[in-house]
């Protein structure tokens, strides 16, 4: 399995440009406007982190982040959930920067490949911030009763937070 | 954003006044800063790089072929784009620009449909079609995270896409319990 995964992004960008040649697109000219768009995504969420991380940086260094933890880990140990991870999981749904702030911090500061950093990788990879998408979708659309659309999509979240939890205990 | 920022700042003041750690906080906050370009500059080029991949694969007809794959499944999940071409063509690309990681591709899609299946409601209040769209575009059903990859490969992680096979499951239990809790639901309010 690790292998396996281990793999793949090797055999991806070969599978790709030969999947192109066949259905004769210009793989090159895409590859480039692909990471062109890339580039840009990078820059606009720069000043975002510019501002979010040194907040972040002094909620951990002035024992403000130890203090949630020390409030939340009870309730997260008992669900197997790393305490480290409990601010990213109240920030995740909300701001995607700030998100990716919080997880970039954890993945620094505890280790890119411990626990506590594999399951924010995880948990960042297989979720949404959750209002910002809600508030996009409705407002566009003009819907102003979401009826059970929070619920049903917070249910989401805690569910991937658990499983990512669980996955990164049980198989690395 | 503004209010949770100023919180947040007030927050570390308050801790590192009360806890006389003034100095460190203050050393936190260069460098912070100075990390965030840091980390940027790290997953730079992982990104674009895979956003590069990933742009090669939709010109192919990868999502062509995702959207045919998927078909089924959405019309059961959509009765409406059964009688609605339009929609379901909005709903597939919507889908299959977020397994892609192609954010650009997915919301202009995603918001399409939405306002075409608020037409076929009415009103301003959400259908459970709605909903159900609400919740496939907010639990995450990318196939590669590219971003949480990069910021592994970032901080020099030994091997940033080993993460993979956790983000597939906990990405699909997710997405199974936000449909599910959205079934639940369905009679209770609105």
């Amino acid at each position: 399995m690790a292998e396996l995964a281990a793999l793949l992004p090797v055999l991806l960008p070969c599978a790709a440009a030969l999947a192109g040649l066949l259905r004769r697109v210009d793989v090159f000219a895409a590859l480039t406007d692909g990471a062109r768009r890339g580039l840009e995504l990078t820059g606009r969420i720069l000043p975002s982190l510019a501002v979010l991380l040194p907040c972040v940086a002094m909620l951990r260094a002035s024992g403000a982040l130890s203090a949630l933890e020390n409030l939340l880990a009870p309730a997260a140990e008992a669900l197997g959930i790393p305490r480290e991870t409990v601010a990213l999981m109240l920030i995740r749904p909300l701001s995607g920067s700030g998100a990716l702030a919080v997880g970039g911090q954890i993945m620094a500061s505890c280790g890119v490949d411990s626990p506590a950093g594999r399951t924010a990788a995880v948990m960042l990879g297989s979720t949404e911030t959750t209002f910002y998408v809600l508030s996009v979708y409705f407002g566009a659309a003009g819907i102003r009763k979401s009826r059970h659309a929070a619920a049903a999509a917070l249910c989401a979240d805690l569910a991937g937070f658990l499983t990512a939890a669980w996955w990164v205990r049980n198989f690395g | 954003m503004t209010w949770a920022w100023t919180l947040l700042a007030g927050a570390a003041f308050l801790f590192a006044a009360v806890h006389g750690r003034g100095a460190a906080a203050a050393a936190a906050l260069t460098e912070g800063a100075r990390s965030a370009v840091e980390l940027a500059l790290g997953m730079l080029g992982t990104v674009m790089f895979w956003s590069g991949l990933m742009e090669v694969m939709d010109r192919a007809g990868v999502s062509d072929a995702l959207g045919k794959l998927l078909r089924p499944a959405l019309e059961r999940l959509f009765p409406s784009c059964r009688e609605d071409g339009e929609l379901r063509r909005d709903l597939s690309c919507n889908v299959t620009a977020n397994m892609l990681g192609l954010g650009n591709a997915a919301t202009p899609a995603g918001i399409r449909a939405a306002v075409r299946l608020r037409r076929h409601a009415g009103g301003d209040t959400a259908s459970d079609e709605l909903c159900r769209l609400a919740v496939l575009n907010t639990a995450s059903v990318q196939l590669l995270p590219v971003t949480a990859a990069a910021l592994r490969a970032g901080l020099g992680a030994e091997n940033p896409f080993d993460i993979l096979p956790g983000v597939w499951v906990t990405s699909l239990v997710s997405v199974s319990v936000g449909l599910l809790a959205e079934r639940l639901l369905e009679g209770r309010r609105g």
